[in-house]
């Protein structure tokens, strides 16, 4: 579907502004885990363009505007940083995207500055610059740049956010990733419920299932090209695997049997995911191209909502086995398994960080609750007050989580977002109500 | 003629009366309307296999002669108390009336709880109703399991009342 972004290592090379030595002001870091409290202002204006032509995404000096909006808007995002601009602050001539006036940026309160630049290719393909300067001392911190199709500009915009963020915070990148989710329309007693893929920010929305039959639990292949997910098609729950950018798909456990809660293996070649049958649900894992099923679990109750640890050696899962929801770590061959999740209340849809670190989790008590622990079980941290909060993911650099809210009486479900530091939830814009939503890698 | 009549009646009686420990009497309930059932469908290219498809007359004709196409379950749940016991002996009247028919028992839970969780509970609701059934003759093989979890609520309050009415699992009349 994307064309796969060219990476230019060294652009434009311009001489950075050399340091006065006599100031050595301290270097220019955000603090993930203080942000929340004192985001870090930077200016972002408009980038230059060194000739305003039109794309087929419109004039590069427009583009310059909207690249820089977004970068703005991702920035914003994370919680980490005030924006000024693009709106509100003076555009720069393009000598300037690469050695900026810091006596000017010096008096806007902000701390750092983005600039770069839009340019027009002969191939009808622009080049995106992106420059992260430290204002007080005029230094420059990162550079980057892409070639991308016109119409992918806004892939352009994401990466610098995510060069800017990284070189910042020192977490990995994460702008530059999309979402897939349950699409929710109707009243509650006859919900249309469809699949949904849009940018992480919720830009290039649509709708992957027409909503003729109730589709769930949609969860990214690792390259991010697939998804699994579980859909109505025959009037009984089963998992198909669906190619996003062709509408391909099939069945992924063949028969009139009830599958449900799919999730691949970090290497892709697995899918694990939750068959009910005779009023007991187990879990088992498939070859993604077919085959027999091989069973994980064969406990009696409820064991369902697996997810991988990021090197596929092991699966967190919930079952209901003890009497309650609880969490269970176990191999992922299904030996070894052992509760993990001892405290107050009931543990639900666990979603394993793609560090490795942390186990996301929906907490079951007076209220529905999203929260993280270590794999352990220890270190429990609840980050969201909902009234039902629910169906953790994890965004690629494991710093933030996704989750839906659902409101009591009207059934009305929106997503958010949490940073794992805690602070307030961030809400995803969608054209509609949703659910359940799915976080992908970081984009090629 | 009236001899004979009376013979048979007898004779069924009997019958009836002795596999009453096993399978309970069924009822002489006559075959509800007759259902201007749909073209056969075709097999769907992706799943192989050919959709059920809803028979509203039927099922109008399961609720009027059974009471309750019904039964319900308390929070996290699935065993039939009397009530819904005395309701599924109906329905397997019904169904072992209706021979051409199938149906598939559709398990429901409240909205809280989790998606996927309230997916695995609604198929252990299903599966309780529809043991019921074949306990009381219902052969299996015209018997599905389905749930719904918390997709599909008839009650949209967020309560206990109408949580306590989307606890259920359904005998949807099927072809």
């Amino acid at each position: 579907m994307f064309r796969k972004l060219v990476f230019v290592a060294a652009i434009a090379a311009s001489a950075a502004v050399a340091q006065d030595a006599t100031q050595s002001p301290p270097p220019l870091e955000v603090d993930v885990v203080g942000g929340i409290d004192a985001p870090m202002p930077i200016a972002v204006p408009a980038l230059a363009t060194p000739n305003a032509v039109a794309t087929a995404a419109g004039n590069t000096a427009s583009l310059g505007n909207q690249v820089a909006a977004v970068v703005a808007s991702d920035l914003r995002s994370s919680g980490l940083f005030t924006p000024l601009g693009p709106a509100g602050l003076n555009s720069y001539p393009y000598v300037e995207a690469t050695s900026p006036a810091f006596p000017r940026w010096r008096g806007s309160g902000a701390q750092a500055l983005v600039s770069g630049f839009v340019e027009a290719r002969p191939d009808g393909r622009i080049t995106v610059g992106c420059y992260l300067f430290d204002v007080a001392s005029g230094r420059e911190l990162a550079r980057q740049g892409y070639v991308v199709g016109a119409a992918e500009w806004r892939r352009a915009a994401h990466k610098c956010a995510d060069a800017i963020y990284t070189r910042l915070s020192g977490e990995g990148p994460f702008f530059d990733s999309r979402v897939v989710y349950v699409a929710e329309t109707g009243p509650k007693k006859a919900r249309v419920k469809r699949i949904a893929i849009m940018d992480a920010d919720g830009s290039n929305h649509r709708y992957l299932t027409e909503g003729k039959v109730t589709a769930l639990n949609p969860r990214f292949s690792p390259d991010g090209r697939q998804l699994v997910y579980t859909s109505y098609l025959g009037r009984i729950p089963r998992v198909f695997v669906i190619d996003i950018a062709s509408g391909n798909e099939r069945l992924l456990v063949p028969g009139r049997i009830m599958t449900f809660a799919p999730r691949f293996s970090p290497n892709g070649r697995d899918i694990v995911f939750s068959m009910a049958q005779n009023g007991n649900t187990d879990l088992y894992v498939v070859n993604a191209y077919g085959g027999p099923p091989r069973r994980l679990t064969a406990t009696p109750g409820a064991d369902t909502s697996p997810s991988y640890s990021p090197d596929g050696s092991r699966i967190v899962f919930e079952s209901d086995r003890s009497g309650t929801q609880q969490l269970y770590v176990m191999n992922a061959d299904g030996s070894g398994q052992r509760r993990i999740s001892f405290g107050g209340g009931r543990y639900a849809s666990p979603a394993w960080s793609p560090r490795g670190n942390r186990i996301a989790f929906t907490r079951i008590g007076g209220t529905f609750n999203i929260g993280v622990m270590d794999p352990s079980g220890g270190n429990v941290k609840i980050l969201t007050d909902g009234w039902q909060d629910e169906g953790p993911s994890w965004a690629p650099n494991g710093q933030f989580v996704m989750f839906h809210r659902t409101s009591q009486g009207s059934g009305q479900s929106i997503l958010y977002a949490v940073s794992v530091n805690g602070g307030r939830a961030r809400r995803l814009p969608t054209p509609q109500d949703g659910s359940d939503p799915s976080w992908s890698p970081l984009q090629n | 003629m009236r001899k004979t009549l009376t013979i048979g009646v007898a004779l069924l009686a009997i019958a009836a009366g002795g596999c009453a420990r096993r399978a309970p009497v069924v009822d002489p309930i006559p075959p509800g309307p007759s259902e201007n059932l749909p073209p056969a469908q075709e097999v769907n290219p992706v799943t192989g296999d050919v959709e059920p498809v809803e028979l509203p007359a039927a099922q109008a004709d399961l609720v009027a002669k059974a009471g309750s196409d019904t039964v319900y379950f308390g929070t996290d749940e699935h065993v039939l108390d009397e009530s819904s016991r005395a309701t599924l002996a109906a329905q397997a009247r019904w169904l072992l009336a209706n021979p051409a028919v199938r149906a598939s028992i559709e398990g429901h839970a409240d909205e809280r709880g989790t998606r996927e969780y309230n997916l695995a509970l609604g198929e252990r609701r299903a599966n309780s109703a529809r043991d019921f059934l074949v306990q009381q003759g219902v052969p299996a093989a015209r018997l599905m399991t389905v749930s719904w979890g918390k997709e599909r609520p008839v009650a949209q309050g967020s309560n206990e009342e109408s949580w306590a009415q989307n606890r259920r699992a359904v005998t949807v009349v099927v072809r």
